[in-house]
């Protein structure tokens, strides 16, 4: 047994494994199943790369409108994929964030997007601060019960503010808000805010990565499957929490200001419960606790939606309610989990390659 | 000064009164037994200790602070450590992680984020790996281990914070005869720097390892004295080893 160990290590590491055929079986599965996760995102990655150049026009603003849908997705899978904390009202920190920049370009002619992006995160971030410390740094951890109603009714009471509120535009929001702008050049609907709104996905991703793939991360999956063991060794859970939260509340922030100047108009429900809930489903669709999960989630649910309206106007939601609650009755862990095992899923943290060569070093007998 | 002090616990339940003003009295680097027959409060006693209920009546001290109020963050961060009746060892993570996991719990968040951790806590990670026998399964997934070797990486990663003092509650539950007695053998060197409260039904375990013993019944302190006190002590004799 510790002979076949070291030859997984060997393998995680890099190295030559020259052991028996059996063993050399066990690490080619293991080597095999870590690369599942980088093949999908590469192949999404891939696939998003191209697409405008065969989409039609109308189908690329659509596809626009999606990859910000997936950073909010993203925002929602770092609080309860990765931290276990049920929020209910993403869709505040993503609405509030794209109302402050409609108001921002309204009554301040701001449109810069070296202003306004980061304007609308801190919106967000602020927004979650207030939020999650309210919600979770109580001395004592908080049920998952009064985080999801506490979220849920920020989120429900947003949305009765913005509607009643003239200065937001009450019912009919905030309309024609002027386009992003950089220096002289104009955001415009269409391949070139595609391509912005997919960089910026990137960018996030790869740091939502590096931050779930921390020890920070190692923390946030003891967190999320025995709160209370970690709070025992010392940690303090609630500070983790509440961390996490603020941060998917910055990058809800972020996409909600991106949607603002794409749809060129905010309305109440962007910061309601309905909102809240579609983010729910992206993520519980394609696979909490995986990012690329979150982002496939996004795009099929929007997808779907998308062409099944097109083609069966009538009875199209209830269809997509029908294939949600099938996912989620026999694949718990989403879509993703169709080419993904567990132990991939949770995954590794931190380690270098250079580090586990010395781990193995040490290790070995 | 003894290192822990708890007295008068009284813990009510509904109409059920789990603890009747039970007292516990444990020393540095003493290995103190808890037992008693079912029912008699041992783990409800160990769950007020430990922070995980919070008695109805009475006081907990530890190092010379009342902790009876004290989360079980602050009780960990003033050394104090416990492992669960139920392995609760994070299954999806390998053996490493989940030492790391527990030795990393004071660390910044700054060194969490930039994984600073993993390159400066690699050896004393090795070292808790080696000391309970588990170093060649370092990067297997925990949930592949037998149960025994759970429950000493459980107490591995109980250990991990330096704690002055480590409650177990029934550390040999469901372990063949030879890992009970290698698990006596795991526990002895920490001795030297940690105090120990066990609850246990195995009492050749208990006597082979403990300095000092408690029985509970009903909720009440029956006797507490060394071994060979409690072993001659008629009314334990009567009430609990003959139930036993």
């Amino acid at each position: 047994m510790p002979k076949s160990m070291s030859v997984v290590r060997e393998a995680i590491a890099g190295d030559e494994a020259d052991d028996g055929m059996a063993e050399r079986a066990v690490a080619e599965q293991v080597a095999a199943g870590r690369k599942v996760l980088p093949i999908v995102e590469a192949v999404v990655l891939v696939a998003a790369l191209v697409a405008p150049l065969v989409l039609q026009d109308y189908l690329t603003v659509f596809a626009t409108r999606v990859i910000i849908l997936a950073l909010f997705a993203l925002s929602f899978d770092l609080v309860w994929g990765y931290a276990g904390i049920m929020s209910f009202g993403q869709a505040l920190f993503f609405g509030s964030a794209g109302y402050g920049v409609a108001l921002l370009a309204r009554d301040l002619d701001i449109t810069n997007i070296l202003l306004v992006l980061p304007a609308g995160t801190l919106i967000g971030l602020t927004f979650a601060l207030l939020l999650g410390g309210f919600l979770l740094l109580g001395r004592h951890p908080s049920s998952v019960i009064f985080v999801s109603l506490g979220t849920l009714t920020g989120s429900y009471a947003a949305d009765r503010l913005a509607r009643g509120w003239y200065y937001l535009g009450g019912q009919n929001g905030i309309p024609s808000i002027a386009p992003m702008t950089l220096g002289a050049y104009e955001f415009s609907e269409g391949p070139p805010f595609y391509y912005l709104a997919l960089g910026i996905l990137v960018v996030v991703y790869l740091l939502c990565r590096f931050l779930v793939r921390s020890q920070f991360g190692l923390a946030l999956a003891g967190l999320r499957e025995n709160e209370q063991r970690i709070a025992f060794f010392g940690y303090k859970a609630q500070h983790l929490k509440a961390i996490i939260f603020a941060i998917g509340g910055a990058v809800a922030g972020l996409a909600g200001s991106l949607y603002a100047f794409h749809e060129g108009f905010v309305w109440p429900n962007m910061v309601g419960v309905v909102v809240s809930t579609q983010v729910v489903l992206y993520v519980l669709f394609g696979g909490s606790g995986t990012l690329i999960g979150a982002v496939i989630g996004a795009v099929i649910v929007e997808g779907v939606s998308f062409w099944l309206s097109d083609n069966y106007r009538e009875v199209w939601p209830i269809i997509l309610g029908v294939l949600l609650l099938l996912v989620i009755l026999f694949r718990p862990l989403g879509l993703i989990s169709f080419v993904l095992g567990e132990r991939e899923r949770v995954g590794s943290f931190g380690g270098k390659s250079r580090e586990t060569g010395k781990e193995k070093r040490d290790a070995a007998p | 000064m003894p290192l822990l002090e708890a007295t008068g616990v009284r813990k009510i339940f509904g109409k059920l009164t789990a603890l009747d003003g039970a007292a516990l009295t444990v020393g540095e680097n003493e290995f103190h037994g808890l037992i008693g027959p079912n029912g008699s409060g041992k783990s409800t006693l160990m769950k007020c200790i430990a922070g995980a209920e919070v008695p109805t009546q009475g006081k907990v001290s530890f190092v010379n602070t009342d902790i009876t109020a004290f989360t079980p963050t602050e009780r960990a961060r003033a050394g104090m450590s416990l492992k669960f009746q139920i392995t609760s060892v994070l299954p999806s993570l390998t053996l490493y992680d989940n030492i790391l996991l527990a030795l990393q719990a004071q660390s910044s968040l700054f060194d969490l984020v930039f994984s600073r951790t993993r390159g400066l806590l690699h050896d004393q990670v090795m070292t808790m790996l080696t000391q309970f026998r588990l170093a060649d399964r370092a990067f297997d997934a925990a949930a592949a281990l037998s149960h025994g070797q759970q429950q000493w990486l459980e107490i591995a990663m109980a250990l991990a914070g330096k704690p002055k003092l480590l409650l177990l509650d029934e550390p040999t539950g469901g372990m063949s005869l030879e890992e009970r007695r290698v698990t006596g053998e795991l526990l002895q060197p920490i001795k030297k720097h940690c105090s120990l409260v066990i609850v246990e039904h195995d009492l050749d375990f208990i006597r082979d390892i403990c300095d000092r013993l408690t029985v509970l019944d009903q909720g009440k302190v029956l006797a507490s004295g060394t071994v060979s006190e409690i072993q001659a002590n008629k009314a334990v004799q009567e009430i609990y080893l003959r139930r036993a």
